[in-house]
């Protein structure tokens, strides 16, 4: 074991070439765009483009490839491809339109980005993505996507954390909902045109990689089991993030990391996987039966209060409690932003709450919210018309009257920066293998600010993969590529039977949920808001033992013939294991503290994020050597020239 | 505090594929608590299941947060179950009583053929979208987002209609098995827009057409409207009827011209 936890030797490796355009960073992605090879629009139907995923990254990135003439397949796991997880995200879309007047650039965004991340992200995405957001909002609206209006008609504007401006568009509390049903929209234009073909309830198995190119996929049907091959000249996933890693999460039940996890094995590097964000804003756990979070959109901390009692032995209810009596802890410790602090920080900050005994809640395991006090400043109307649809949510799921009894709120798993590392073209490691979305790894750094998420989907679903992908296809113009009777799809089809075969043959005693709530256990202790060396080396131990025990005595009923939802989950939860072993060995060696990625030991007097710049401003991508424990670790080193390093301070 | 239920009954669909002629089955589950949702407590039924070497049941979930329309579910004979408003994921066991008996089926609709158990095939809803449910506006060419105002009222009405999940209760509670509170709810959505204006009527047409290749007709019963979790209104089913009906002159007179 212990070898496996002495630093591992660091290399420079030739495949970390970010081609990043020379240049301005204001002029690299014209500078690409005017250099890039094109395909000729004859040419584009010679071409078979696979998108694994239909959220926004997907269904924006093959609606449009299907509109520039490619032959476009596209996969997803859910009934129908409206069904993905961007659907869920509440607040809004970043774009640096300015249409308030307010100051807004795409500089500033760019900045705030950049800044929000911890200084850990590449300037020359980043700045694209800004770049490219204001072309989002227009694509969006064109489609009808219909975003809150002024009186007056225009497109109205929302602030958000870690901004200055407002810069965020938004559909109510649903502006995942709607992007995404325009996206959706778009693609069953090109499905009902006949350019795009969609294998629904159909996932991922296998990447499969021919002399060093990406050559297809190999895919499970879920209604039959059958496992089958897709030959293409260039596949993208965007699979979403791994949040579900933690089992409790905001994530959708089915999200997980297998296509990412698959092309991680056959060659593509896994970049940051320790940087996750854990939103501070979540209903807390209920029971042992729990099967996911909700979250309250960051918003409520506009007008709510956050604290806990004072007293770790108060049996009080919360409005027995006299104010001298109660810790209002973020003011107190964030007197400028108060309960407005970003995420990462609000989050700790409950943690520790929590962890000194004060929490709130029969489980003793949230704190408060209170709107008490914005209640008599302002009057129940205003604050019920502000609020009126969480406040409903959050008795919905409760049964408590949030107007009239605190809220309880604690941080939960919500999104994943850290995921496959691409190019900037969003080219993985393995050529023709592309990433987008959530999926990859490049625009958020170290934390990922609210209402960038949505914008980064599309970004590189509408404006990015679309012109990169010619620059790789035109190279392989007329050139023939392995079909489907090559024996290594073959032999890759013949893995994953033998995988779901194992699966149902075990026989053992455990359900795959039961081994996912423990392993999610193991990651959310050690390896979640606050973790130390000891901790991480601690869950690299307990980690192996029970992904063994996982081999041996996990039960799967039922057989792989037919629908079978066990047996699915058996083989997201064996993902699962792998990459949480990643994910803390990435922890332990990243010996510094930047955004989500918070190590106890490195820490300044008032117990804030201290970075190592001179040790750590790199990409940690790491290469699959056949073992998680045994995967190596290289290093992309950021460069920043148009932005300097600087502490990132809210006090 | 929470506080455990006692003794529920469940009888829940099982069927074994498309081909199979399903049955119900009786399950008695105890210590359950009432912070639960509802498909916990299946969570709960399915362990269960699997440590007695059973398979579990099926049934079709996602976001458990009432936006995916992924989850489905009559719960005594109601879809979506008891609570107004509320989709089955948000459904929570307080809503019911120790011994309580619970009878749990899938939508039951000949759109939405079984799959298996609780699982329904809901790819007829695609078919409608993919009929004309867009805005043709490929990438790329779209003007600066503000050169199209929108009245805010207008806005507002379209994203009422917007908000639909696709969940399919309105056909699962409908006696006819018609589709029409979710059809009119996206032909809305886009017809009331001005973007929406160059396809109003071949949009509703096309969409119209589709839904009936698939789905039963509409008689006005507004069990639809009650039955969605999202408050949809049928006032727009009254708009896609005004807007079909002139769709058919147009279309016949451009017919003529030609």
């Amino acid at each position: 074991m212990t070898d496996t936890l002495t630093p591992p030797a660091v290399a420079a490796d030739p495949k970390l070439q970010s081609k990043i355009p020379a240049g301005p960073v204001a002029e690299k992605w014209d500078a690409y765009k005017g250099s890039m090879k094109l395909v000729n629009p004859n040419n584009k139907r010679k071409f078979r483009i696979i998108v694994v995923g239909s959220g926004l990254a997907g269904a924006s990135a093959a609606a449009t490839l299907g509109e520039l003439g490619y032959q476009v397949d596209v996969f997803t796991f859910h009934d129908s491809p409206r069904r993905a997880h961007s659907i869920a995200a509440q607040g809004g879309i970043n774009a640096a339109k300015n249409y308030k007047g307010d100051g807004d650039s795409i500089y500033r965004l760019f900045y705030d980005t950049i800044k929000g991340g911890d200084f850990r992200a590449r300037e020359g995405n980043v700045y694209r993505l800004a770049q490219v957001s204001v072309d989002i909002i227009d694509q969006m609206v064109a489609q009808g996507v219909p975003f809150a209006r002024e009186y007056g008609g225009l497109l109205d504007n929302r602030s958000f954390g870690g901004a200055q401006v407002s810069r965020t568009f938004y559909a109510r509390g649903q502006t995942g909902q709607q992007l995404l049903l325009g996206a959706y929209q778009q693609l069953a234009r090109q499905i009902g045109l006949g350019n795009v073909r969609l294998f629904n309830r159909t996932e991922l198995v296998d990447t499969v990689v021919i002399d060093g190119r990406c050559a297809g996929i190999v895919t499970r049907d879920l209604m039959t089991g059958e496992v089958a091959s897709h030959a293409a000249h260039a596949v993208v996933l965007c699979t979403g993030g791994y949040g579900n890693v933690f089992f409790l999460s905001t994530n959708a039940m089915a999200c997980n990391v297998t296509a990412a996890w698959r092309a991680h094995q056959r060659g593509a590097y896994f970049a940051n996987p320790c940087y996750t964000q854990i939103h501070p804003t979540c209903i807390p756990q209920a029971d042992d039966t729990q099967s996911k979070l909700t979250l309250m959109s960051e918003s409520l901390r506009n007008d709510g209060r956050v604290w806990v009692p004072k007293n770790p032995d108060e049996s009080r209810a919360a409005d027995q409690i006299p104010e001298d009596e109660r810790d209002y802890y973020l003011e107190r410790l964030y007197p400028s932003f108060g309960n407005l602090a970003p995420r990462d920080i609000s989050s700790r900050a409950a943690k520790r709450a929590v962890d000194s005994g004060r929490g709130v809640g029969p489980l003793k395991n949230g704190v408060y919210l209170d709107f008490a006090a914005a209640i008599g400043r302002l009057g129940f109307d205003t604050v019920w018309e502000r609020y009126s649809n969480l406040f409903e949510m959050y008795e919905r799921i409760t049964g408590e009257d949030p107007t009239k009894v605190p809220m309880r709120i604690y941080p939960a798993s919500h999104y994943t920066m850290g995921g496959l590392w691409v190019d900037y073209e969003l080219m993985t490691t393995i050529p023709g293998l592309y990433a987008a979305g959530e999926a990859n790894f490049s625009d958020h750094g170290a934390n990922r600010l609210g209402a960038s998420a949505l914008m980064q989907g599309l970004a590189d679903g509408y404006f990015v993969l679309p012109y990169t992908i010619g620059n790789y296809l035109a190279g392989l113009l007329n050139k023939p590529i392995p079909g489907t009777d090559h024996p290594d799809f073959a032999a890759a089809e013949q893995a994953a039977r033998d995988r779901f075969a194992r699966y149902v043959s075990t026989k053992g005693s455990r359900s795959p949920d039961w081994f996912h709530r423990e392993l999610g256990k193991i990651i959310w202790d050690y390896c979640g808001m606050e973790r130390t060396e000891e901790g991480l080396n601690k869950a690299l131990g307990e980690l192996p033992a029970l992904y063994e025990e996982f081999q041996r005595d996990l039960r799967v009923t039922g057989d792989g013939a037919s629908l079978n939802q066990t047996l699915e989950k058996a083989g997201r939860v064996d993902d699962f294991f792998q990459l949480g072993m990643l994910m803390c060995r990435d922890a332990l060696e990243r010996r510094e503290s930047c955004g989500g990625h918070f190590r106890a030991e490195y820490q300044d007097e008032e117990g804030e994020a201290q970075r190592d710049d001179e040790h750590f401003a790199h990409v940690a991508a790491w290469e699959w050597t056949g073992d998680p424990m045994h995967a190596t670790r290289h290093q992309e080193e950021l460069e920043f020239e148009a932005i300097h390093l600087a502490k990132r301070s809210y006090k | 505090m929470s506080h455990h239920l006692q003794n529920l009954v469940l009888k829940i669909w099982r069927q074994t594929g498309p081909n199979d002629a399903g049955h119900f089955e009786s399950y008695r589950i105890d210590d359950i608590s009432d912070e639960a949702s509802f498909l916990e407590m299946l969570d709960v039924l399915n362990e269960r299941l699997i440590a007695d070497g059973k398979e579990a049941i099926v049934f079709d979930h996602d976001c458990r947060e009432g936006i995916c329309g992924t989850c489905s579910l009559m719960i005594n004979g109601q879809a979506h179950g008891p609570q107004k408003g509320t989709a089955t994921c948000q459904l929570h066991m307080r809503t019911f009583r120790s011994g309580d008996e619970i009878v749990v089926e899938p939508w039951r609709a000949t759109a939405f053929p079984i799959i298996k158990d609780l699982m329904v095939d809901r790819a007829a809803f695609d078919r409608i979208i993919e009929a004309g449910g867009f805005i043709t506006a490929d990438t790329g060419g779209a003007p600066d987002a503000n050169l199209i105002p929108v009245p805010k009222p207008v806005a507002d009405a379209a994203m009422d209609a917007a908000e639909c999940i696709g969940c399919g209760a309105c056909v699962a509670a409908c006696p006819n098995g018609a589709a029409n509170l979710f059809t009119s709810a996206k032909i809305a959505h886009l017809n009331l827009l001005p973007q929406g204006q160059a396809e109003r009527y071949s949009r509703v047409e096309a969409m119209v057409d589709t839904m009936d290749q698939y789905f039963g007709s509409c008689t006005n019963h507004g069990e639809c409207e009650a039955a969605c979790p999202k408050g949809i209104s049928i006032d727009f089913i009254a708009m896609m009827n005004q807007d079909y009906r002139k769709a058919k002159f147009k279309n016949r007179k451009a017919l003529a011209r030609t």
